[in-house]
């Protein structure tokens, strides 16, 4: 009965972040529907200047036509229904620029961003925990040296961090390509310009928790039990000092995919990056809506991820 | 801590005790080579079974803690990695030590520990975290860690401080245990009633000296230091005390001034009045569980209600209840004869001023940004205006509570244990009420000022007709303070009675076995004592 219960509370748990996630995904779908409606100037006149390359008031006629093709001719509340509907089923409308779906064009170009969020993200961590395993709590010059540049890093723009490494590593030294395409070499320099800013910022926080939790007393008693400094470092003190890092990794990773747009610019990556320069700059509200959408669902599931290995670290944490 | 020796034998236990600050945690850390990086420890001499300790590279010391020397710390809530399985910390050293080939035998090991220190469902409670577990099955887990490889030493720093009387006994009885099975048992602790049960040689530490040494017997029959002596009179045991530890005189005349007219006493009128109190709370699985099931007591004016119970057996859950924190799911309360918990929070707010509290730990109940002399204005009665006036009461407020007006800077961090309790105290006489709960007052004070912490307390009831509703799991201070005694369990009244009644004549088994858990400063000697095997 007891056992029946808590299942219980656990099941509803989940259906209630997945519920907020979708929240999350619906506000910001109605939202990129609301900029594509109330945007100044009329849509089809942006249509027929970009298929057109004129700039300039066309015939009513034209107007009317496209009007009809794209249904703007249509009550606002029925063209919101239609548009959440086409969400719902995948179809995020078609590019005034390309006249391909939007969601063809997205897909074609999200995956080299995500793959380079995410290797950022790793990385990130990796430099973060050693570097805070190995030295942290330590009374001696190495302490200081990583806390200065934790801070360096963590100020430090990461495009420009991106331009040093290109131009010493790439351009100078020859090490990697200058322009890896999707290369695993390739990959490198873009991973690493993205990944030091957070590694300062992850590894301050990891540093400070990692500090403070040397202090307690179970630490003590692991000691006590004959445990190496190794040992107690990543048994007992990681574990704790990962969660605030966690906790900041939800962030971290809204932050990575717009930070990946400049890195892959720098580098001239595929990617979304690329997509969405363009578009913003022509105007093809369709894309810069799509590609919204998609950040805001790939934020809002990375999100549970981030919560759910939480849950996994911290098994005190109930369900609520 | 400076010029400290012992040596200690299989089947003994030596125990240091002494105040807060005494030098004897540092001492017992000492011993395993982890009394901190920025502690420098000299030692002309420590060996262990002909080993010389100090001459011990890292890689050695580690052989030897856990092994040789399994080390107990303080409160297994923060002593255990609150983040792992009881089971896995258990079985940490026999991992680390390499005494099990497989991960099977480490499981079942670690079962057979637990068993061994009295852990029921032990197969179960080895998977679940320590705060699934009772502060007595903690400490035990803990223990049974440091058991682990059958050390030969067993180093137990103030392993029943945390605990309430009835598993301090059983905590007690585990230790005596190990002692009995050929262990050296080295005790730290402040209480001298447990260093009493089973220490056969004592070691009294004072501002990190050894101020005193003997066996049992002979410090406790016929103590030679005065600071001794003044522990052992400290000791709020279930006799009557003697003499009185308050560095304030009896009378005090200031007492007397205008601001501080005794309300007129009415004693023996009833000022607040339970009935029937419930209240039940959802645990994390969701299931209600009735915390406070159909209490109800009558305090009259000017006396002193002593409530004891074990934890948990819903004592500050009533507390809170007659403070209207918390509001009861059936029955009410009646404070100065009126209606008090079944009123909104708008109407009760004027009179709220008329029931102060003093918690445990009064560090986490002050502001500690504010200054003494901010924390103790905010609760003086609005009816004092002016800023002259108000210096003035807080002055006077400090002065009733012994302390100097230069505190009235200080921020609660920069003030000792025991000042802050007194500053506690200010802040809750100010408003001048009439009753004031007290939960658990003294039980994170070291003896000495735990005396005089209490004396205070006497003092302002006599002069200021407070009455007070005092809580702990102390019988010791409950019989010293109190007027009547309820005693509670699992959220009922177990009995009620006048202070002698309970603890001379008690009629109920539980109060019994309650009294009988209480250790007593026996000052008989261990040799003279015979082993209770839990």
């Amino acid at each position: 009965m007891r056992i029946n219960s808590a299942a219980h509370v656990r099941v509803g748990s989940f259906a209630g972040r997945f519920l907020s996630a979708a929240t999350v995904v619906w506000l910001a779908a109605t939202f990129t529907f609301l900029v594509q409606c109330l945007m100044p100037g009329d849509r089809a006149q942006i249509i027929i200047n970009i298929a057109s390359g004129n700039v300039g008031e066309a015939p009513p006629a034209e107007l009317a036509a496209v009007n009809a093709k794209y249904g703007f001719d249509q009550p606002l509340v029925l063209q919101y229904a239609k548009y959440l509907w086409g969400v719902l089923h995948g179809d995020l409308g078609l590019s005034y620029q390309q006249h391909r779906p939007v969601i063809d064009i997205i897909a074609e170009q999200i995956g080299p961003t995500v793959i380079l969020a995410s290797t950022a993200l790793i990385a990130a961590w990796v430099i973060a925990v050693l570097t805070t395993v190995l030295v942290a709590g330590r009374d001696n010059m190495w302490s200081t040296l990583l806390s200065g540049v934790q801070v360096f890093l963590a100020t430090v723009p990461p495009y420009w961090l991106a331009t040093i490494l290109l131009v010493v590593f790439a351009v100078q030294l020859r090490i990697f390509p200058v322009i890896g395409g999707n290369s695993l070499i390739g990959l490198v320099l873009p991973t690493i310009a993205l990944a030091l800013e957070l590694s300062g910022f992850l590894g301050q926080v990891v540093r400070s928790e990692f500090t403070r939790v040397l202090e307690q007393p179970f630490v003590m008693s692991a000691r006590a039990r004959g445990m190496g400094e190794l040992g107690v470092r990543f048994r007992h003190v990681l574990r704790h000092a990962a969660l605030p890092g966690i906790t900041l990794s939800g962030w971290a990773i809204g932050k990575l995919l717009s930070g990946a747009i400049l890195i892959e610019a720098v580098f001239a990556r595929q990617g979304l990056g690329g997509v969405l320069v363009a578009a913003t700059s022509s105007r093809d509200v369709p894309v810069v809506s799509g590609a919204i959408l998609i950040s805001a669902g790939l934020f809002a599931v990375t999100s549970m991820l981030v919560d759910l290995t939480y849950r996994i670290v911290d098994p005190r944490i109930k369900m609520t | 801590m400076r010029g400290v020796s012992f040596s200690l034998q299989a089947g003994r236990c030596l125990a240091i005790v002494g105040g807060s600050g005494s030098g004897k945690s540092v001492t017992s850390r000492a011993i395993v080579g982890l009394a901190g990086r920025r502690a420098h420890v000299h030692a002309r001499q420590l060996t262990f079974a002909g080993t010389d300790l100090t001459t011990l590279n890292d890689r050695s010391w580690r052989r030897v803690r856990g092994k040789e020397i399994g080390f107990v710390l303080q409160d297994a809530l923060v002593a255990l990695d609150p983040l792992r399985q009881v089971g896995k910390e258990i079985g940490e050293a026999l991992r680390l030590h390499g005494a099990v080939a497989s991960s099977e035998e480490l499981e079942r090991r670690v079962v057979a520990l637990l068993e061994l220190v009295g852990v029921p469902e032990a197969e179960i409670k080895a998977r679940q975290l320590p705060h699934q577990l009772s502060g007595g099955q903690r400490q035990r887990a803990l223990i049974a860690a440091a058991l682990a490889l059958d050390p030969r030493i067993l180093i137990a720093d103030e392993p029943t401080t945390a605990l309430d009387v009835t598993v301090q006994a059983q905590v007690l009885g585990l230790l005596e245990e190990t002692k009995v099975r050929g262990k050296a048992l080295l005790l730290i602790s402040h209480d001298l009633a447990v260093v009493s049960r089973i220490a056969d040689e004592v070691l009294v530490m004072h501002e990190g000296k050894v101020v005193e040494r003997g066996s049992a017997d002979q410090v406790f029959q016929d103590p030679q230091h005065p600071y001794t002596r003044q522990l052992l009179d400290a000791v709020p045991s279930a006799r009557p005390r003697a003499s009185r530890h308050s560095f304030l005189p009896a009378a005090r005349p200031k007492l007397q001034s205008r601001s501080w007219e005794q309300l007129p006493s009415t004693f023996p009128s009833v000022v607040l009045s339970a009935a029937k109190l419930v209240k039940r709370f959802k645990g994390p699985d969701g299931v209600l569980r009735t915390a406070v099931d159909g209490v109800s007591f009558e305090l009259r004016s000017g006396e002193t209600l002593g409530v004891v119970g074990e934890s948990g057996s819903g004592k500050s859950t009533m507390a809170r209840m007659a403070l209207a924190l918390d509001l009861p799911d059936e029955g009410a309360v009646l404070f100065q004869g009126r209606a008090w918990t079944t009123l909104a929070e708008r109407d009760r707010r004027a009179r709220r001023r008329a029931i102060s509290v003093i918690y445990q730990d009064p560090l986490s109940s002050f502001d500690p940004r504010w200054s003494v002399g901010h924390i103790i204005s905010d609760s003086l009665a609005s009816d004092v205006e002016s800023k002259g006036e108000r210096y003035d009461r807080v002055v006077q407020l400090l002065d009733l509570v012994g302390l100097s007006p230069a505190l009235l800077d200080r921020r609660p961090l920069e003030l000792s244990g025991g000042q802050r309790q007194r500053v506690a105290i200010a802040r809750a006489i100010a408003p001048r009420p009439a009753v004031i709960v007290c939960d658990e007052p003294v039980s994170a004070l070291d003896v000495l000022i735990q005396a005089q912490v209490l004396d205070l307390l006497t003092d302002l009831k006599a002069h200021l007709n407070i009455s007070y509703i005092f809580i702990s799991h102390d019988l010791g201070v409950v019989r010293q303070l109190s007027d009547r005694v309820m005693v509670m369990r699992q959220g009922c009244v177990v009995e009620t009675g006048t202070r002698d009644e309970i603890f001379l004549n008690p009629r109920t088994d539980y109060t019994q076995r309650l009294l009988a858990a209480v250790p007593r400063l026996e000052r008989g000697g261990a040799a003279n004592r015979s082993f209770s095997r839990v």
